[in-house]
């Protein structure tokens, strides 16, 4: 146990180099000359020449990727061109906004796409089996930014339950930090919680096709005891997994969501970054992202082992 | 599509078998629904200048924000142009795009995932570059890609290529893995045969069907990406339609003229739950280990 653990963090640490070279590559892949780019095609000359000299352009490639490595042991992750402040500030100040949607569509997403599931797999192959996984499938089908605003149009324009766009702080009133995010976690749930319920089932159909279902069965448990307890708990394995899964897709579900609320998060930060050839931006989020999904997957497969002594990495 | 799945299972099987597994495609009822809704969505995209005769760029500005009528199926947007004429062509761009990576995410995801299961060494490097793709959420790499190659549709074809792939080798690998230790692998090896021999000609053809299953949902995400792309405004650019930009565009309107981004958007829908249930079916018939499994 302790080995593979041991292996399993050894296998990080290359990852976590490559994460960082990738990111460094894509100013990189800019065509033509990435201080052109960068600069505008308006530029004088001399701004070229001072967004070459600034980003560091100007040294040869692998000169460059030195340095870039020292920044990031130094927790330097570069700074923005456009809002003159470093990425790590820029992201720090709108991460709370991304969290709290993300978190809030997860704290909807587990309980519904996981009964869901469960349900559909214990009626299978009846109209309730039908029922719920049309709708899963339908989930996973309908572009999240579409029915945002379509529901923004019913609820916020029509209704006027909601906010139509904007956020407010938890701090500063929690019943409005809630009513600001509702909608939007909810629009980001909908993929999620088609996605877990499909993926709930096909785990639930395998655990109630094992032996040791049978053997409860037939020993005359309960169904709620072999169900609930025997099936149920050997399925909820999957769900460490499915965490994992589900924070990647609801943060990048959140930057399509964020920007059709207006929110403040770091996915319309990033959107705004592109549009304004705010790479460095670009690249320090990606690279921070990149490295907290990296933890996470660590943690993931970590949690694994423990639940499941079977697991081996190969 | 499935003229793609079809043809690549031909290859590895026996006339026979084959012809039981299309029998029993052919009544799966997910497979069914599936195979018509995309074949209808791809004929309209196919036949899109036969079926409308107006171009999707023409403006006519005194019939801007007509709602739906006999004239206009789908209504017009702020400068007159004909809605149901830019999805048609929108689906074009859409479908061909979600094809494009599907096909591509296919074929690297099946080339690295057999080098990787191959080659014990080369494993491990690439199966760490495939971990470090992995640690992008995939739209944000998607997103970063496109932004550094520039808002075109063949970036968002690479962009997309490259945030699925690393999924796709995993599957090829897993399964090559399996198979490469099973006898008639060893057998060949015996007899002499080269590594690419085995590797194409064995290896290849049975670990190919839980990759044609996965790549029919990338064609799903994919069509579902680039609209998200698009929309965002790093895809494919206006005037082209594509269903993403053509939402874009209805969005600042959506009040009034609700009808320009509602019709791009059941196109997406429809395409992508066209695909989900064929890759449903696909994945109940190919690899019935995986029956059910979302």
């Amino acid at each position: 146990m302790a080995r593979l653990i041991a292996l399993r963090i050894l296998q990080a640490a290359p990852v976590i180099v490559i994460v960082s070279i990738l990111a460094f590559l894509l100013i990189n892949l800019l065509p033509g000359d990435p201080a052109v780019v960068i600069a505008g095609d308006q530029a004088s000359p001399e701004a070229i020449e001072a967004v070459r000299h600034n980003l560091g352009l100007d040294r040869p490639l692998i000169e460059q990727l030195g340095i870039w490595f020292v920044h990031l042991a130094h927790g330097n992750f570069g700074a923005s061109l456009v809002l003159n402040q470093s990425v790590l500030s820029a992201m720090g100040e709108r991460l709370p906004v991304t969290l709290s949607l993300a978190g809030l569509s997860i704290a909807i997403t587990l309980p519904i796409g996981i009964f869901a599931g469960a349900i559909a797999a214990y009626y299978r192959q009846t109209w309730i089996d039908s029922f719920v996984m049309t709708v899963a499938l339908i989930g996973v089908s309908v572009p999240a930014f579409w029915i945002a605003i379509l529901s923004v149009i019913l609820f916020s324009v029509i209704l006027r339950w909601f906010p139509t766009s904007g956020y407010v702080e938890f701090s500063h009133d929690p019943g409005l930090w809630l009513r600001s995010l509702v909608l939007p976690a909810v629009m980001l749930s909908l993929f999620q919680i088609g996605f877990l319920a499909r993926m709930t089932r096909s785990a639930m159909l395998d655990v109630l096709s094992q032996d040791f279902i049978r053997t409860a069965r037939s020993k005359g448990l309960s169904e709620w005891t072999t169900v609930g307890k025997h099936a149920f708990r050997n399925a909820l394995i999957l769900i460490i997994t499915a965490i994992g899964i589900l924070l990647s897709t609801a943060i990048g579900g959140s930057v399509v969501i964020e920007q059709v609320f207006a929110l403040p998060g770091v996915g319309r930060l990033v959107v705004q970054g592109i549009l304004a050839r705010d790479y460095p931006l670009v690249q320090g989020v990606m690279l921070i992202y990149g490295f907290a999904f990296v933890a996470i997957n660590l943690a993931v497969d970590l949690l694994y082992t423990f639940a499941d002594p079977r697991v081996r990495y190969d | 599509m499935t003229d793609i799945a079809a043809g690549s299972i031909s290859g590895s099987l026996a006339p026979r078998r084959r012809f039981v597994l299309l029998r029993r495609l052919a009544g799966h009822r997910s497979f069914q629904v599936g195979l018509i809704l995309v074949a209808l969505l791809t004929l309209a995209a196919i036949f899109a200048p036969v079926i409308t005769g107006v171009d999707p760029s023409s403006m006519k500005v005194r019939f801007r924000f007509k709602p739906p009528s006999e004239a206009f199926p789908f209504g017009t947007d702020n400068f007159g142009r004909d809605i149901f004429t830019r999805v048609l062509y929108g689906a074009r761009v859409s479908l061909w795009i979600g094809l494009a990576v599907a096909a591509m995410s296919g074929l690297f995801g099946a080339v690295i995932g057999i080098l990787a299961a191959q080659f014990r060494r080369l494993d491990a490097i690439l199966m760490r570059v495939m971990d470090a793709l992995m640690s992008f959420p995939a739209i944000l790499l998607a997103l970063g890609v496109t932004a550094a190659l520039g808002p075109r549709m063949e970036s968002v074809i690479i962009a997309l290529t490259v945030a699925y792939v690393p999924a796709g080798v995993r599957i090829v690998r897993a399964s090559a893995l399996v198979v490469r230790e099973l006898d008639y692998v060893e057998a060949a090896r015996i007899a002499g045969a080269s590594n690419i021999r085995i590797m194409v000609r064995h290896i290849l053809p049975n670990s190919i069907s839980p990759l044609i299953v996965h790549v029919t949902f990338v064609f799903a995400y994919a069509i579902l990406a680039e609209a998200a792309l698009s929309f965002l405004g790093v895809g494919v650019q206006p005037p082209t339609p594509s269903w993403g930009n053509i939402i874009a565009e209805g969005r600042d309107y959506a009040t009034e003229a609700w009808w320009v981004m509602l019709f791009p958007g059941l196109g997406i829908s429809l395409a992508a739950l066209g695909l989900n249930l064929l890759g449903d079916g696909l994945r109940d018939i190919l690899d019935p280990r995986l029956k059910g499994r979302g």
